[in-house]
């Protein structure tokens, strides 16, 4: 155990870093949709539109803070709450680099590392939920029913993927995980389930084209249509954050974690998931918005037999082997 | 499906590193049409006369009820205009104007033109409607016409064509 001081330094960094990646993703995803758009995107405030992120952020801090009069005031304050903290807790059980010296990369190393993250990640879907029930509208109610069954249905494909991983691992530690991928990463073992994993934290984070539960087109805002400000802001940051804890989930799993050859590790690892990043956007700026039963009928009749049928190959396999 | 979807990441890729076709506004202006219709102008001569002789024809013209004309008579010693009378007052409401271009058409002496000006904004309403004062000047494009010879309706000829027969008739 390290010391408290420690683990509180290393949390207070933490939560400022992911901040900080939070506002130049957000910037990044406006330069990169414009470009895939023909536009330039955001370029007046500062060098290359460099300061962006400041502005928004002054600007959400100075907008009223509206709470509808129908709303249940408690659980209308506690959801963006909830959505922000399960966003940032989540990164404190994932591993930047491998640990070497006296103090250690990660602030947690739990054994079951992957289901504790899995398990807070799933806890997010409760701030959108609560929020859209709590804000009395219907809109903000059709996006949080949204949500909580696009959660039920991809989780499971994306807990039955991973699975392969851990059987191929025989670790359920990201250390080991990684470790275990020093020579090929997983994403060649099991391209299948790779696939069937990206589209799950696709939908996981609920990004274009799963963005359902915000469908603007169709629900105004979804389950923030009542949000203002600061909350609205936190939401925001919670779904850019856990983008950034899936990114790096990806990585560690199925693209060997920070392991590469000649540049430190952390660069490895930074890369790596600004590359599934890049990749997020990429998406957003491809595909439109599915079909709402589509989208269920994918996740309960595509992705979950496929991934059954990788887990029943991989555990055969490593059965065999 | 898969076929179709790879097209899609494809189409987006490349419109990634192609060149964008945004144009930096205010840095750079887009090249307005010949035709276009912007900021009125009352042109003088090039002895400092007004080409406006009062006629209020402009303000019959407008559809939007954007113009006001005040005609005087004019003191022969020491001209406004060529003619019997000119603008007393003359005063046109942006906020209104439609920039239908009627009132050029309207003008008997090829007096009031639309120039290309648009970057128009101001923060009041009051400084929207503007009058003598800012509307006749020895402007961009209409000094150098002589006196007493009225210019060709504009119409939809080509700027350069129009400015190249402007520097005929001055030069002449």
């Amino acid at each position: 155990m390290e010391a408290w001081w420690l683990v509180l330094i290393k949390s207070v960094v933490l939560v400022a870093l992911l901040f900080l990646v939070f506002a130049y993703l957000m910037l990044f995803e406006r330069k990169f949709l414009g470009f895939f758009q023909l536009r330039v995107g955001p370029n007046r405030t500062g060098p290359w539109g460099l300061f962006q992120p400041f502005a928004d952020a002054v600007k959400l801090v100075l907008k009223e803070d509206i709470i509808p009069a129908s709303a249940d005031p408690l659980v209308y304050r506690l959801a963006p709450m909830i959505s922000l903290f399960v966003a940032l807790a989540a990164y404190v059980v994932i591993p930047v680099a491998p640990s070497s010296g006296p103090v250690r990369w990660g602030i947690a190393d739990p054994n079951a590392g992957i289901l504790l993250l899995l398990a807070i990640t799933s806890l997010g879907v409760y701030g959108i939920t609560l929020g859209g029930w709590a804000s009395q509208g219907k809109y903000t109610l059709l996006g949080s029913l949204r949500s909580t069954a696009q959660a039920i249905s991809y989780e499971l494909a994306m807990g039955m993927s991973l699975v392969g991983v851990l059987l191929l691992a025989g670790s359920v530690r990201l250390d080991d995980i990684v470790a275990a991928q020093a020579r090929i990463p997983f994403a060649v073992l099991q391209p299948l389930g790779f696939l069937i994993f990206l589209i799950c934290i696709v939908a996981e984070t609920n990004r274009s084209p799963f963005d359902l539960p915000e469908g603007e087109t169709e629900l105004v805002g979804g389950y923030h249509t009542e949000y203002t400000g600061l909350r609205f802001a936190m939401y925001y940051m919670a779904e850019y954050i856990n983008m950034i804890v899936m990114a790096s989930l990806l990585t560690h799993l199925y693209l060997g974690g920070w392991q590469g050859p000649l540049l430190p590790p952390v660069v490895w690892f930074a890369l790596k998931v600004a590359v599934i990043l890049f990749v997020f956007i990429w998406l957003r700026a491809t595909l439109p918005r599915i079909r709402y039963d589509r989208l269920m009928n994918f996740g309960w009749k595509v992705l979950l037999p496929l991934a059954a049928l990788n887990l029943l190959g991989t555990a055969a396999v490593v059965a065999l082997a | 499906m898969l076929r179709e979807l790879a097209v899609g990441f494809e189409t987006t890729l490349k419109n990634f590193f192609a060149p964008k076709v945004t144009i930096p506004y205010p840095e750079q202006k887009k090249p307005r049409a010949q035709g276009f219709r912007g900021l009125h102008e009352l042109r003088r001569y090039a002895n400092g006369l007004e080409m406006c002789v009062g006629c209020e024809l402009c303000q019959v013209a407008c559809p939007a009820n954007a113009i006001t004309v005040q005609a005087a008579e004019n003191d022969p010693a020491n001209p406004h205009s060529p003619g019997e009378r000119y603008a007393y007052e003359y005063r046109i409401d942006l906020l209104r104007c439609i920039f239908c271009g009627l009132c050029e058409e309207a003008c008997p002496t090829g007096a009031l033109h639309l120039t290309q000006e648009f970057e128009l904004s101001e923060t009041s309403r009051k400084s929207l409607v503007y009058g003598r004062d800012r509307l006749v000047r020895a402007a961009r494009s209409g000094g150098s016409v002589p006196v007493n010879v009225y210019p060709d309706f504009r119409g939809h000829r080509p700027l350069a064509d129009i400015q190249a027969s402007e520097q005929e008739v001055a030069g002449a």
